[in-house]
């Protein structure tokens, strides 16, 4: 039996510093030991004020709700009316972001355009060009132009529902990009006129124009080559977003698509998915001003994406004024990336299931963000299509049942008033009331 | 030959015109007047016809070019036959920044100087120029062939991968990776052709060959100095 020391001094528990978290020092011992900054996928995993901060006050006896299973709630969405001959039709106001073939595997970009196309929406190209299985299985299918140009083919390009000039990217605002080495398999190197096994960098920045003036007259050859038949977006990464969606409109976009700092990427630097941009909500409601000083809001659409995952979200992204939603990571979610039953094998690549990004190393044991045919063998893309379809229906049926709740018999008619913020930051990002009060900050004539 | 007036028609109906030309198109000579500087004439065109613009053009004239024959008479704005390809330009003049950006095929001929960032990220165009170049040229080009029988400007292929970059006069500075390289036989028949093409009078032994060093194919943190 072991006696205590009755002289001893007790022993203080052992505290880790806030400042030094053990998420810090791994970072600093990786730096030591490599040399080299982090590289993964993903969007920001910093807590910043998200939709999560915002309420819906629903109706009592100022408003009146609708019946959830009796009284209908329009989800519809027209996107590129003000210019193009064919503006793209969606049943859903919930879009498939943009996602090369390169980062993801064939199958994958084929149950993305399965899952989409059942459910009413559309799907987006990305870095590596237009492929046929995606073509194929997406009924409406946005080409993204790209900085980097790999892939682009005027051919294709006459194969789109739409057009989305990329001009920035909610995980890296003025950042480019790399595809390593070791994923670049022979279709992929073909794709993208490139030796097999080089890194292969995308630019940061449209190698043939130089700025706003620019891109109104690329926007016009872009026209000119489609005949003027379908819509141009561009895509912003939300850093100064009243500015940037401002200059969007006046280069003559039909609908301008603004990620957040929680938007996802395939690959780039962890201090620039965690440090560079704004959260999603600090950037939706300067955007909307921009749309509404021009007189262009709900003429020009607004795309908002960057970590949207339930219906909530897409009905607070609605209610702050945006048209349309785009998921990126949470559609790899549903096809089955981070998939728990998977976890033996994140477990021998040194993380979990849950927490996987790095994807650029071309190892994902669920076969999504791979170009190895043996683990691409394990995902099957009907099944997959099938699981965003339901995912898509899923967050449809939330906005709506929300919507109904606050007495609207549209998606498109939440607004503003709808909400209060829990917190101070989210009161004064979203410019909706501290719940229990009146106020936000900044609210005119508050003194703030 | 089918005249189009682009100041009495417009430049919708123009390329409306252009692209509606099938590949058995009969109407293969065609010749647009009064472009005076205007953007995006001529772009998109994917039929076996030849149109000669009798003037000066704006941005992106020949943007995405296929297959067509399409004649600067002229000088061209920025982002001329950019993303071409297949198919040929020829300008008689001088082109501005960025000419032949990002193509993938066909042949660019700049008779005269072209300004900076010429043959920018391009994957497979061969570009010939009679004059000089700007600087920052054949940035991250990827395939494809830059000939230039002037000189070049700072930071000549800066950061390319395979394209192949000719340059007969001086070249102001070689950007990141980039290196002089060996003028092998099979580069002179190379550069012997594409003048053929251009209709060029210069003899292949006069130039200098430039490429990549390949030193930053992968990345590793050793070369970090270099970016």
């Amino acid at each position: 039996m072991n006696k205590q020391d009755p002289k001893r001094i007790p022993n203080t528990t052992p505290r880790q510093s806030a400042t030094f978290s053990q998420d810090v020092n791994s970072d600093i011992r990786r730096a030591a030991a490599t040399g080299i900054y982090d590289i993964r996928g993903g969007g920001a995993k910093r807590k910043v004020p998200s939709f999560d901060d915002l309420l819906f006050m629903g109706a009592s006896i100022s408003r009146y709700p609708l019946e959830g299973y009796r009284e209908k709630c329009e989800t519809s969405v027209t996107i590129g009316g003000l210019h193009a001959e064919n503006p793209i039709e969606l049943d859903i106001p919930i879009t498939i972001a943009g996602m090369s073939f390169g980062a993801l595997s064939g199958p994958a970009k084929e149950a993305l355009g399965r899952g989409a196309s059942a459910a009413g929406t559309s799907t987006t190209t990305g870095d590596g060009g237009m492929t046929p299985e995606e073509r194929g299985h997406s009924n409406k299918l946005v080409y993204q132009y790209l900085p980097s140009r790999y892939g682009m083919n005027p051919n294709d390009l006459r194969k789109a529902d739409a057009i989305e000039i990329v001009v920035g990217q909610g995980a890296k605002p003025g950042g480019g990009g790399m595809l390593l080495g070791q994923k670049i398999s022979d279709r992929v190197a073909e794709m993208r006129n490139l030796p097999k096994g080089i890194d292969q960098r995308s630019a940061c920045r449209h190698p043939d124009w130089t700025g706003p003036d620019d891109l109104e007259i690329k926007i016009l050859e872009l026209r000119e080559i489609t005949g003027w038949k379908v819509p141009i977006y561009v895509k912003v990464a939300g850093a100064r977003p009243y500015y940037d969606t401002t200059l969007a409109i006046k280069a003559g976009a039909d609908a301008v698509v603004l990620d957040g700092m929680q938007g996802g990427t395939a690959a780039t630097q962890d201090v620039f998915i965690e440090h560079v941009g704004q959260p999603t909500l600090a950037i939706i409601r300067p955007a909307v001003q921009a749309l509404q000083d021009l007189g262009m809001h709900r003429k020009v659409q607004l795309i908002l994406s960057g970590g949207i995952r339930s219906g909530a979200d897409v009905a607070k992204a609605m209610a702050l004024g945006a048209d349309a939603v785009a998921i990126g990571t949470a559609a790899l979610i549903a096809l089955g990336d981070n998939d728990p039953k998977w976890e033996a094998e994140y477990n021998a690549l040194g993380t979990t299931a849950g927490a996987y990004d790095d994807w650029h190393e071309g190892r994902d044991p669920a076969g999504i963000t791979t170009q190895d045919p043996e683990l691409m063998k394990r995902f099957d893309p009907i099944e997959g299509g099938r699981r965003l379809r339901n995912y898509l229906k899923v967050m449809t049926l939330e906005a709506q049942t929300i919507a109904r709740a606050c007495g609207k018999n549209h998606l498109h008619n939440l607004e503003p008033e709808d909400l209060v913020a829990l917190t101070m930051e989210a009161a004064a990002m979203a410019k909706v009331p501290l719940a229990g009060t009146d106020w936000y900050p900044g609210k005119p004539g508050t003194g703030f | 030959m089918q005249i189009i007036d682009l100041e009495s028609i417009g430049l919708r109906e123009m390329n409306k015109t252009l692209h509606a030309q099938a590949e058995t198109t009969n109407q293969t000579a065609w010749e647009i007047v009064n472009p005076k500087g205007a953007h995006a004439i001529a772009c998109g065109l994917d039929a076996p016809i030849e149109v000669t613009v009798k003037g000066s053009t704006g941005y992106y004239c020949a943007g995405m070019n296929q297959q067509a024959t399409v004649n600067i008479h002229g000088s061209a704005g920025p982002g001329t036959a950019e993303n071409m390809m297949s198919g040929k330009v020829v300008i008689e003049g001088d082109a501005s920044q960025y000419a032949g950006a990002t193509g993938h095929g066909g042949l660019l001929v700049i008779k005269g100087n072209a300004s900076s960032r010429c043959g920018i990220s391009m994957k497979g165009i061969n570009i010939v120029v009679q004059g000089n170049i700007g600087h920052m040229s054949a940035f991250m080009a990827q395939s494809g062939n830059l000939v230039v029988c002037g000189d070049a400007g700072d930071a000549l292929g800066d950061s390319c991968y395979e394209a192949r970059l000719f340059v007969r006069g001086e070249v102001k500075s070689l950007g990141a990776d980039c290196e002089k390289k060996e003028m092998r036989p099979e580069h002179i028949e190379i550069l012997k052709d594409l003048l053929e093409q251009a209709g060029i009078d210069a003899a292949p032994e006069e130039f200098t060959r430039y490429g990549s060093a390949r030193n930053l194919y992968n990345f590793d943190v050793d070369n970090a100095a270099a970016y």
